[in-house]
């Protein structure tokens, strides 16, 4: 056990955990007003739900003993054995509980991630009953396969800190939602605008702040990895928000900032893989490559016509793809090392991950979103829709004017 | 009497008001609102994509005036609310049949 280490982890928790507040407030803002509420909750009350399922029966799922690569056993069920001492075999230098408790807070925001796709339209009751499910059959195998001793993390494929984890699996999740519960009234012929973006632009801050948690305790310790993950965590973000504002202030002759943040959070997706194994240089070019690429892919979908509200698909989707791939091609960290680095297989393996995500994650979530309309319902009724999901679903009101 | 109603820019608001009260108008009342005419909206850029906004922001101004102000009144209101681009607004001048001072009581012109 290691003070330091352990001390870094617990607070890199905390960081992570203030992520999901500051994706709803990100969220909140870019809704129409009357469904700012529902929105934040989206993300809030994942803090609870996932939190209790993580206890009960996720940890175990995604780090129990390894069941052929595919999922964890159930010998820590309750967080049985997960307190302050290692188990036998354990490498880490910090206590399983604080492992656990860092891992609990991605499994958090990730299906919060997801509510971006369905924003405005998706019933409170059936987004519950879909989280809870998503959670247990579509993260928990996706963090054990990478993570927890599954077959990804054994193939070779690099995922730092989450870009297929949490960012992939989070946008396939979100482009079945969209494509299952259908676009929003009036969508393609009234503009929907976001009402707050103060609220947005603050949290994206919370965002960026919450991400130095996030990537930089993926070391699980504080050391030399933490720190360049850290560095390189935030010049993407940086390059990130440069690069957004220059492409569009070049298309569309404004610079906005929904753009600035927009492109902050795509570098951030992007350097998730990566932010342990690349250098300062390579984490310049990935912000670079995401903000301008994410601008082109949320621009894409008025051309397909899904209603991804918040562009869940465009940003976490493809930045997380960018990011994974980038990260095949500009790893260079001691043993891990990419295409540049002399080692073209990582790529590859790289690429089998990208596709493994995108189909598994894909594919569940749509069963998921199809069974559940079925069966419950997932959308409001259109009068519903027009009065706000504020008032329907919560009989609250965001603002008294 | 006359009511006389003022739809113009926000920002010309300051300089329509002194030019009413130099007018001889002692009171108004201001809304702000929303509408268009020719002038019909503007665009706004989210995440690279463009939206028609209709409704441009205005402000409404009510006065009640007597009639033999009400030319001199209209006429200063637009010297002040003038920039000659679209969107400079309207002014309404309806009839008014009569008032009174909820205080006083008082009725007609003595009530304005």
């Amino acid at each position: 056990m290691d003070a330091a280490d352990t001390g870094f982890v617990l607070m890199s928790a905390a960081l992570v955990m203030f992520m999901t507040p500051g994706l709803a407030l990100f969220y909140g803002g870019m809704v129409r007003a009357k469904n700012v509420l529902a929105t934040l909750m989206q993300s809030f009350i994942l803090l609870g739900l996932v939190s209790v399922l993580w206890a009960v029966v996720g940890y175990t799922l995604a780090f129990g003993t390894d069941v052929g690569g595919v999922i964890g056993a159930l010998n820590h069920l309750l967080l049985a054995g997960v307190g302050g001492d290692a188990p036998e075999g354990w490498t880490l230098t910090i206590p399983p509980a604080a492992f656990m408790i860092f891992q609990c807070m991605f499994a958090v925001i990730t299906p919060a991630l997801i509510t971006g796709a369905f924003a405005e339209r998706m019933r409170f009751a059936p987004f519950l009953v879909f989280s809870g499910l998503w959670l247990v059959l579509v993260y928990c195998p996706m963090a054990h396969w990478v993570w927890g001793g599954g077959w990804m993390g054994a193939m070779g494929a690099l995922d730092f800190a989450g870009g297929a984890v949490v960012h992939m699996c989070s946008a396939a999740a979100a482009l079945a939602g969209c494509l299952v519960i259908g676009p929003r009234r009036g969508f393609g012929k009234e503009a929907h605008i976001p009402h707050n973006l103060p609220m947005t632009i603050l949290g994206a801050g919370i965002l960026w702040f919450g991400w130095f948690g996030f990537n930089a305790g993926s070391a699980l310790a504080a050391n030399a990895q933490a720190a360049m993950a850290f560095a390189t965590t935030h010049f993407a973000a940086a390059a990130g928000a440069l690069s957004w504002v220059a492409v569009e202030w070049r298309h569309r002759g404004r610079a906005t900032t929904l753009g600035a943040v927009s492109g902050a959070v795509a570098g951030l997706v992007a350097i998730t893989p990566a932010a342990g194994y690349v250098s300062v240089g390579a984490s310049l070019v990935m912000g670079i490559a995401a903000g301008a690429v994410c601008y082109w892919a949320v621009l894409q979908k008025n051309r397909f016509g899904y209603d991804d509200a918040l562009d869940v698909v465009g940003i976490h989707g493809v930045g997380g793809t960018l990011g994974a791939l980038a990260t095949g091609v500009f790893a260079d960290f001691g043993e891990f090392r990419g295409l540049l680095a002399g080692n073209p297989t990582q790529l590859w393996i790289q690429l089998v991950s990208v596709v493994a995500t995108w189909v598994f994650c894909f594919l569940m979530s749509y069963v998921l979103f199809k069974v559940i309309d079925a069966t419950l319902g997932l959308r409001v009724s259109p009068e519903d829709e027009t009065r706000g999901l504020d008032v329907n679903e919560h009989r609250e009101t965001g603002y008294q004017w | 009497m006359k009511k006389i109603e003022f739809i113009i820019r926000p920002f010309k608001l300051d300089e329509v008001k002194e030019a009413l009260t130099a007018a001889g108008v002692h009171g108004m009342t201001i809304t702000e609102v929303k509408g268009f005419g020719r002038q019909r909206g503007h665009k706004e850029i989210y995440r690279g994509a463009e939206y028609q906004v209709d409704f441009v922001a205005k402000v409404k101004i009510e006065v009640v005036c007597e009639d033999a102000i009400t030319p001199a009144v209209v006429e200063a209101a637009r010297a002040a609310a003038i920039t000659g681009q679209v969107g400079d607004g309207k002014i309404f001048v309806l009839p008014v049949d009569d008032a009174m001072r909820i205080r006083t009581g008082e009725t007609g012109e003595a009530a304005i």
